[in-house]
């Protein structure tokens, strides 16, 4: 495993492009495109003020660059470094702005989600969308790019509009029986779209793609409900995880939940593998301390190791206890990813803040549990491999596949903690994101590929 | 004896004593009568004493004559011979001591008796007394319990209301929080719905107030326009687009769901196969148990079996066809196949199942019947024709071997057998002969052991007579001395309680003579009963007797001479087995009056 040097960042702002040739970041007011195989810098693009987000074109040719305060949105192309475009949505404010799937398009939301304007980079025309709703995940487009779908707020009532991408015509509109969508994600094949409600309720609700109602989930009532919710890569499988601690999986051919999953304090069934991340200081070797220490052996003396062990069964997890009278009680499951092969869930469950669930879903049982020292901030799976990285805020990196799992130290100088992570598309390479810096971690593919 | 007369307690005397007291006292004329009337002395004391104080030299006349109004009072018969009192009839006088003695002992038997029977019933009284107290504090015992078992059950009913009560109220509560969370969040939707009207008409008013204004910041600054995507103009926004929409979206729609159907298509098939591999495969494992439930069925529900035997038949005319067909016109016949032969498959497991067991018990069974030491034989048995069958096999091997190893010239084998065949015979003979010489030594040894059996036998029979005889005067001898040696016995027995220095035994030799036997038999248990009962009962008494004992020996001397002074006609014998049965007694009055 081979890291690069290290980079300036601000905001988090650091993502490869989808054809995977560049790496863009923002440093302030500046957007810097870097080579993915040199880390060369290929552009520098300086906008009006510090960017807040950034995103890449679907083609790759196009980066928007979004300053919520100033309310402007700035495009730059890769293709025409002098070629420019500043959207400026004025006193109508700006919340969130992305791309359409096509790539010429921009979505830029106002603020109290007053309207969504969509700005066409081909043409001069300006569409607007009336009445969005201010939710967590109020737009969705299809994987092909086709549909979008938008969550919308009317007379009090639940709607859900269906736009086609291409000409950003209404093609369905219908009312939802929810008492406030919470949020709407596509299935991989674009034909069904999941709602779920507020998380004062459990509901789940399933559309097809021309509106009617498929099916209908609720586990249970009075209770705090749905808090994540995830398609599997074959829209086989819906994972909904809630402030049960459960997670359950609904089939796509009857809509009913064929698993539940429980995330319990202790985990005693003896076919669960449980690796425990433990820390060791490096026995010091008194007589070869020289007395100026060279740079390396004191920051090596100062780093403690860290390895995984693999912990007997039953293994107690080291958990929090949430503050019940508080609005948005860390319990939970919060996080929820499949793996690309569609083999393997990850789940975090908050309360537990430093375990990892892996669920085999042949087997739909528990799989692995890897805990770690420190609450796990993110955990991304390899795009083509079953492959999970882990970032726990600390200066380490942790990869699980089903051979095993390692803890990498980062070789940086001086304080790099990993809050995020985003894979290479072909999962050979990873950004690995602190608050002020960045590297990119390269994986041995060919040694891999020996074994 | 001394023990025994402790018992005579002056409150238990008999009731039938009392006259003799009152005539005494009013009759007696001395002095020393008053004595023995105040004196709590028993009866036999106060006859003893006055009998040695009563008549003096010059008061026999008297005496003589009060005795004889007294005696006659009680109806006995006159002391005098004639009617006047002047001449002492001594027969008269003598069988009237004789009947009082014996009335006496009847007396004193029946007061032993009734004071047994006293104690008894004391013991048994205290007895039942004991047991009443026990039942008692039993019942009370019971009682409380009882009580306390109430108020427990009290109690917990109590607690149960309470409970009852409590559960009412949590239900109440519950159902009360209930209505307020219902209130409570029917209040807040409404107030939400307001809120977000507001919202609304400002966000409203002010998506107007954007319009109106004609915002000119609200504004694209672009170079140049990008080409689309896909290289084409976007077209204008028609009806016909709209359509052409609707159509793509179910076009989508359509692809998915064929593909879902392509898969379950594929799906399907694989089941299919999979079906139809499991059911060829049970076909092939049935065929003979095929044959029996056809057999059965014969007799009752014969058309179905013929039906499914169309059907099978049909089946594999077209099979394909069959199994191409769609579920629906085929399922019923497939489900009832299948059926029919999972349930011939399970019939069949299970009779196998059940064999087996059937086997595996029998063999278990057998395993138990059949000893050990008969296993461990039969084992021992197997391995030893092993070794031979292995032996045979190698030689066999040799045999052959060597017939393989000179193969090359038939003859000179030939020859070469034929002289080992000529030596082995040789060699057998001489065997052979040895044989018959050790079987001759065998046959003369076994004649000689016979012999010496049979003089084992004679002799043994000899001896048997011998011991016979012997026997018999054994027996004559032994007839002839045990009569002997009874009689010694008894003799022997004799002497002993002769020698014996009891005075008990001695009394009891007395009364067998004096008396009937089962009258003595039964007042000698009386008498050790009451013995026993009083060891048990005085200890103080106990611990007197040796010093009686030494006393009574004085006694017996002082008593002789009293009665040689003394006057009375009575028998000597007779007054000295009285004398012996109460001595301690008169020690006690001895001692009382001896100063």
């Amino acid at each position: 495993m081979n890291f690069s040097e290290c980079f300036k960042l601000s905001g988090q702002l650091c993502k490869f492009s989808p054809d995977g040739k560049c790496l863009a970041s923002g440093v302030q007011y500046r957007l810097v495109v870097r080579s993915t195989e040199t880390l060369q810098i290929l552009q520098l693009f300086t906008c009006l003020d510090q960017i807040q987000h950034i995103e890449w074109s679907s083609d790759s040719l196009f980066i928007l660059c979004a300053m919520y305060k100033r309310g402007v949105v700035q495009v730059w192309s890769l293709e025409q470094p002098d070629w420019h475009c500043k959207i400026d949505e004025g006193s109508a404010g700006l919340v969130a702005s992305c791309w359409s799937p096509d790539g010429r398009h921009i979505l830029n939301t106002t603020e109290f989600h007053l309207r969504i304007t969509v700005w066409s980079l081909c043409t001069k025309s300006v569409s607007y969308i009336k009445y969005p709703k201010a939710c967590q995940q109020g737009i969705a487009f299809t994987k092909d790019g086709r549909y979008m779908a938008l969550a919308e707020r009317r007379d009090c009532k639940d709607y859900i509009s269906l736009f086609v991408c291409s000409d950003w015509q209404l093609l369905r509109h219908f009312d939802t029986e929810t008492q406030d969508i919470a949020g709407i994600e596509w299935a991989p094949n674009g034909c069904v779209l999941a709602v779920w409600d507020t998380c004062l309720e459990y509901k789940i609700l399933l559309y097809s793609l021309d509106g009617r109602l498929l099916s209908t989930y609720r586990a249970y009532e009075w209770s705090l409900g749905v808090k994540s919710v995830s398609w599997s890569p074959s829209s086989q499988f819906l994972a909904i995880g809630s402030y049960d601690e459960k997670v359950r999986i609904l089939n796509h051919v009857t809509w009913k939940k064929i698993a539940e999953f429980e995330h319990p304090v202790t985990v005693a069934s003896p076919r669960i593998v449980a690796y425990k991340e433990t820390e060791k200081s490096p026995a010091v070797e008194m007589d070869k301390l020289l007395f100026p220490p060279s740079k390396s052996v004191a920051s090596s003396l100062f780093s403690t190791k860290s390895k995984y062990e693999i912990a007997q069964l039953p293994v107690s997890l080291h958990h929090v206890k949430p503050a019940v009278d508080r609005a948005n009680p860390r319990i939970g499951v919060g996080m929820l990813a499949f793996s690309s092969d569609n083999c393997f869930l990850a789940t975090r469950n908050d309360n537990i803040p430093n375990t990892v669930w892996i669920w085999d879903m042949q087997k739909m049982k528990l799989f692995v549990v890897l805990e770690q020292l420190c609450a796990v901030q993110l955990f991304q799976w390899d795009p083509c491999r079953s492959r999970l990285a882990i970032c726990t805020a600390n200066s380490r990196v942790y990869l699980w596949s089903s051979a095993g799992c390692v803890s990498v130290q980062i070789p940086m100088e001086g304080d790099f903690q990993v809050v995020s992570l985003c894979w290479h598309s072909n999962g050979d390479s990873m950004a690995l994101i602190s608050k002020e810096n960045f590297c990119v971690c390269y994986l041995e593919r060919e040694a891999e590929e020996v074994k | 004896m001394g023990d025994w007369n402790a018992i005579a307690v002056p409150g238990q005397l008999p009731d039938n004593n009392i006259p003799w007291y009152t005539s005494a006292k009013k009759m007696s004329p001395s002095s020393l009568s008053v004595h023995v009337l105040s004196s709590p002395q028993p009866l036999s004391k106060s006859v003893h004493s006055f009998s040695s104080a009563f008549c003096t030299e010059e008061n026999v006349e008297q005496s003589l004559s009060y005795l004889n109004t007294e005696l006659t009072t009680l109806g006995f018969p006159s002391l005098y011979a004639d009617s006047k009192g002047k001449e002492l009839y001594v027969v008269s006088v003598l069988n009237c001591m004789n009947e009082l003695l014996q009335l006496q002992r009847k007396h004193l038997r029946a007061q032993e008796e009734a004071e047994t029977q006293h104690l008894k019933l004391s013991s048994d009284m205290d007895h039942l007394q004991n047991c009443y107290t026990k039942l008692k504090e039993q019942l009370e015992t019971s009682r409380r319990e009882t009580v306390g078992l109430q108020e427990r059950d009290r109690q917990l009913q109590c607690k149960n209301r309470n409970l009852h009560q409590l559960l009412k109220n949590e239900k109440d509560e519950v159902q009360k929080l209930q209505n307020v969370v219902a209130s409570r969040a029917t209040q807040y939707n409404h107030d939400m719905k307001r809120k977000e009207r507001e919202y609304n008409r400002l966000k409203e008013r002010f998506h107007q107030l954007l319009m109106n204004k004609k915002d000119k910041k609200i504004v694209m600054d672009v170079l140049n326009y990008v080409g689309r995507v896909d290289g084409k103009r976007g077209g204008w926004r028609t009806g016909k687009t709209e359509a052409r929409n609707e159509e793509e979206m179910y076009k989508v729609l359509l692809n998915e769901y064929e593909q879902r159907q392509k898969q379950l298509l594929v799906e399907n098939a694989e089941l299919k196969k999979l079906l139809q591999q499991m059911k060829k495969e049970i076909i092939s494992l049935l065929p003979p148990q095929k044959q029996k439930p056809r057999e059965r069925a014969e007799d009752g529900s014969g058309t179905v079996n013929v039906l499914s035997d169309v059907e099978d038949d049909s089946g594999e005319v077209n099979k394909e066809n069959v199994w191409e067909l769609s579920c629906d016109t085929v399922r019923e016949q497939l489900a009832n196949s299948i059926r029919k032969q999972w349930r011939m498959l399970k019939n069949h497991v299970e009779k196998l199942d059940n064999q087996v067991l059937h086997v595996h018990s029998e063999t278990l069974n057998s395993n138990n019947t059949i000893s050990r030491e008969e296993h461990e034989m039969e084992v021992e048995r197997l391995q030893l024709e092993i070794q031979q069958c292995k032996e045979m096999i190698k030689t066999q091997q040799q045999l052959l071997q060597q017939q393989l190893t000179s193969p090359s010239d038939d003859d000179t084998s030939l020859l070469l057998k034929d002289c080992y065949l000529l030596e082995e015979k040789e060699r057998l003979k001489e065997e052979w002969k040895l044989f018959k010489e050790q079987k001759r030594n065998f046959e003369k040894e076994r004649k000689s052991f016979t012999e010496a059996a049979i003089r084992l036998g004679l002799e043994r029979k000899a001896f048997e007579e011998d011991r016979g005889t012997w026997l018999k005067q054994q027996f004559l001898n032994m007839t002839s001395e045990p009569n002997k040696f009874e009689y010694v016995k008894h003799r022997s027995a004799f002497s002993g309680s002769s020698d014996s220095d009891n005075p008990l035994t001695n009394f009891r030799s007395h009364q067998k003579k004096c008396s009937d036997l089962s009258n003595v038999s039964t007042f000698s248990d009386i008498c050790q009963t009451t013995q026993h009962d009083l060891a048990n009962s005085s200890s103080t008494l106990l611990d007197k007797t040796p010093a009686v004992r030494k006393s009574s020996q004085v006694k017996k001397e002082q008593l002789r001479k009293i009665h040689h002074s003394g006057p009375g006609p009575v028998a000597q014998d007779d007054t000295y087995s009285l004398h012996m049965w109460l001595p301690s007694n008169s020690c006690t009055e001895h001692l009382d009056n001896l100063p």
